[in-house]
């Protein structure tokens, strides 16, 4: 099997503090990997190292097998990554139709094209609508993103997350501080618009967990103490003693 | 009421009808360019017309910058300097040289002028948005500044470098001695640059000046070197800078070290916030307000810039989105119809905000006579009447319009508020506000 992203012996200190330890993590191509973990086990840490946002200490980190370990984000965006944010991270005073369009430029060629008129590019319009209503938010197009819901405003997350076409999809805790219906629509738009592409996801609610991966790893304190299926998982008595045992009740 | 202003960008939709006024609003504004000048015959109105002209190239320039992209700059006349001092140097090169080019083409060398030095200059500076560009801008400003009295044969010191722009090749048998000639070239311009400034923000790159704005951390994970965008942006910037530069040097043959100065830099980042920075147009009323206050205000009073100060800091407290933004606010309501129930509440206000205004223009003059203190100057004169400085008198009107107009005119604002909610709700209950 071909895998997507893949980290060896990746190590991340902040001053004299390692957060992050001897990581090895593999993700198959098409996979939907979820990454678990308590608190402060550094999972998105663990994100901001494979999307560039801060560099490894040491270590080797791969996307597609190619090395991205010290890549700048847009650098490893342009090779087909693309992640959201777990704190709500969109374009606040341009609106959601602006939001996406944004999103879908780069991927698109227009790069920083200054001569071209931004209204009339057929396959960004046609691209940007798309991405709109499959995030149900077509009605709302013409709304500051700032002044959207904040159920709305994740679902503009991942919508800028996934307009560029990347084949590996990053998508930090998508659900936080959603409802119970708000949560199983999102995990439907996640399944459905991940379709076909790799998705690493790292959420706390089990029950998304756990619906949705493939695969899952387990994180704590900067590393990974399993790996497998979602079976594997919950048999495992070292996950169960680390983490999944203070989550059952 | 603030938050039904909620900084909305302009919306650009493309429905027929909005395109057709959209379109309109430019012929309008065109055509007024061209009438003006024909309806205010006067010499000084063709100079202050054409000072305005100037001055909105130059601060619709410097919105690239603040209200496209987000950078806080307090050096944006380096550019408008280096731009005016090229521009010199190569008028006083066409003539001694006989080079075949005519007025009209100068400010292209003065746009180059400030691409050029934009694009050395903006590299480095452009690296990061925020405290540290803004300093570096205050930096390399100063630098400029200062160099431009030590390089005496490229700046020519305090008196700075004269030319004289009826010598170069006529154009279509146009010598640009007189006033109305030189208008007509900065209102070309003017046109050109305001319609080359607006169709940059309606481009890819323009866009994503936008996004950099708003987030720039979230624009490296589409794709986009934040850093590349607000570099590209400077140099736009830096171009058009250029432009206004060369215009002035055309229109006063003059280029000195006060184009590149601290105060050049200051006037502009007024004119774009006063005009309001969220919209393509507010740095264009903003640099006319701000021309005018320049011209006229020092006429009639000698702390002029005071009231300047004073203009600045009421804005930026209680209007913070400009002119432009007090305007637009008023759109979903004029929409909706609900308008006039705002209307009388503001003519109610007016009276008692004016005597709370004439209040503190009286204390001010009065103190500024007092504490210039020759003899014969005390009696001021306001709004044609005399006033004497010295007298108790004068003194306790001051203190009474001040003070008891702002209590009665804080009232009536309270009713602006009312109003004002009573009429949004009612836009809401259409449908126009959202």
């Amino acid at each position: 099997m071909t895998t997507a992203i893949e980290m060896r012996a990746v190590e991340k200190k902040f001053g004299n503090v390692r957060i992050i330890q001897d990581l090895n993590l593999t993700v198959g191509k098409g996979e939907r990997h979820a990454i678990i973990g308590p608190n402060g086990a550094g999972k998105s840490t663990t994100f901001n190292l494979i999307s560039g946002h801060i560099t490894p200490t040491s270590g080797e980190i791969n996307l597609n097998g190619d090395p991205i370990a010290g890549l700048r984000p847009f650098e490893i965006n342009r090779r087909g990554l693309s992640r959201s944010f777990q704190v709500t991270n969109v374009f606040a005073k341009m609106t959601v139709w602006e939001n996406i369009r944004c999103a879908v430029l780069w991927a698109t060629g227009h790069r920083y094209a200054f001569w071209k008129n931004v209204d009339s590019l057929p396959e960004v319009r046609r691209r940007t609508a798309e991405i709109l209503e499959d995030i149900h938010l077509t009605e709302r197009r013409d709304v500051p993103a700032g002044l959207l819901t904040y159920a709305e405003q994740r679902e503009l997350e991942i919508g800028i997350t996934i307009a560029g076409g990347a084949n590996v999809i990053m998508l930090d805790e998508p659900t936080a501080g959603m409802s119970n219906t708000e949560t199983e629509r999102a995990v439907a738009l996640i399944r459905r618009l991940t379709e076909g592409r790799t998705l690493v996801i790292v959420e706390h609610d089990m029950s998304v967990v756990f619906g949705l991966a493939d695969r899952i790893s387990v994180l704590v304190y900067g590393n990974i103490i399993a790996s497998g299926t979602p079976e594997e998982i919950r048999g495992n008595p070292k996950v169960k003693e680390a983490y999944l045992g203070e989550e059952e009740h | 009421m603030t938050d039904v202003t909620s900084q909305a960008p302009s919306p650009a939709q493309s429905g027929p009808a909005q395109s057709l006024g959209f379109y309109a609003i430019w012929a309008v504004c065109i055509l007024g360019v061209i009438l003006l000048p024909l309806i205010f015959t006067s010499g000084g109105s063709h100079t202050t017309f054409s000072l305005i002209g100037i001055a909105i190239i130059f601060a619709l320039s410097y919105n690239i910058l603040l209200g496209q992209t987000g950078l806080l700059s307090f050096g944006h006349a380096v550019y408008y300097g280096l731009g005016g001092f090229l521009a010199v140097h190569g008028m006083n090169a066409i003539v001694a040289h006989e080079l075949p080019v005519p007025l009209p083409f100068v400010p292209l060398i003065g746009g180059f002028a400030g691409l050029v030095f934009a694009l050395v200059i903006g590299w480095v500076s452009t690296q990061r948005a925020g405290t540290v560009f803004a300093m570096i801008s205050l930096g390399v400003g100063e630098l400029v500044a200062s160099s431009s009295l030590i390089l005496r044969s490229f700046f020519g010191g305090e008196a700075g470098i004269t030319t004289n722009r009826t010598d170069l090749p006529t154009i279509f048998g146009l010598s640009f001695g007189p006033q109305i000639q030189v208008y007509y070239l900065i209102a070309f311009w003017l046109v050109i640059s305001a319609i080359g400034m607006y169709a940059l923000t309606r481009t890819p790159l323009g866009r994503m000046c936008n996004a950099v704005r708003d987030n720039p951390e979230r624009v490296q994970f589409i794709g986009y070197d934040p850093h590349v965008v607000r570099y590209l942006a400077f140099c736009f910037a830096g171009f058009f800078a250029g432009i206004a530069g060369a215009l002035a040097a055309i229109n006063f043959e003059i280029a000195n070290a006060a184009y590149l100065g601290a105060v050049q830099s200051g006037v502009v980042l007024f004119a774009a916030f006063i005009g309001g920075v969220s919209y393509f147009f507010g740095p264009i009323l903003g640099a006319i307000v701000v021309t005018m206050l320049q011209l006229e205000l020092a006429d009639i009073t000698s702390v002029w810039q005071l009231y300047f100060g004073i203009i600045f800091i009421g804005i930026v407290m209680f209007a913070p989105g400009g002119i432009a933004s007090l305007l637009m606010m008023h759109r979903p309501l004029l929409r909706a119809g609900t308008l006039p129930m705002v209307l009388p509440s503001y003519l109610i206000a007016i009276v008692p905000t004016l005597l709370f205004a004439c209040g503190v223009i009286l204390g001010i003059e009065v103190l500024g006579a007092y504490s210039q203190g020759s003899a014969d100057s005390t009696t001021i004169r306001l709004f044609r009447i005399p006033f004497e400085a010295a007298s108790p008198m004068t003194w306790l009107a001051a203190v009474v319009l001040t003070i008891g107009g702002f209590f009665v005119a804080r009232m009536t604002w309270r009713g602006i508020a009312g109003a004002w909610d009573r009429a949004a709700m009612a836009a809401r209950e259409r449908g126009y506000l959202s």
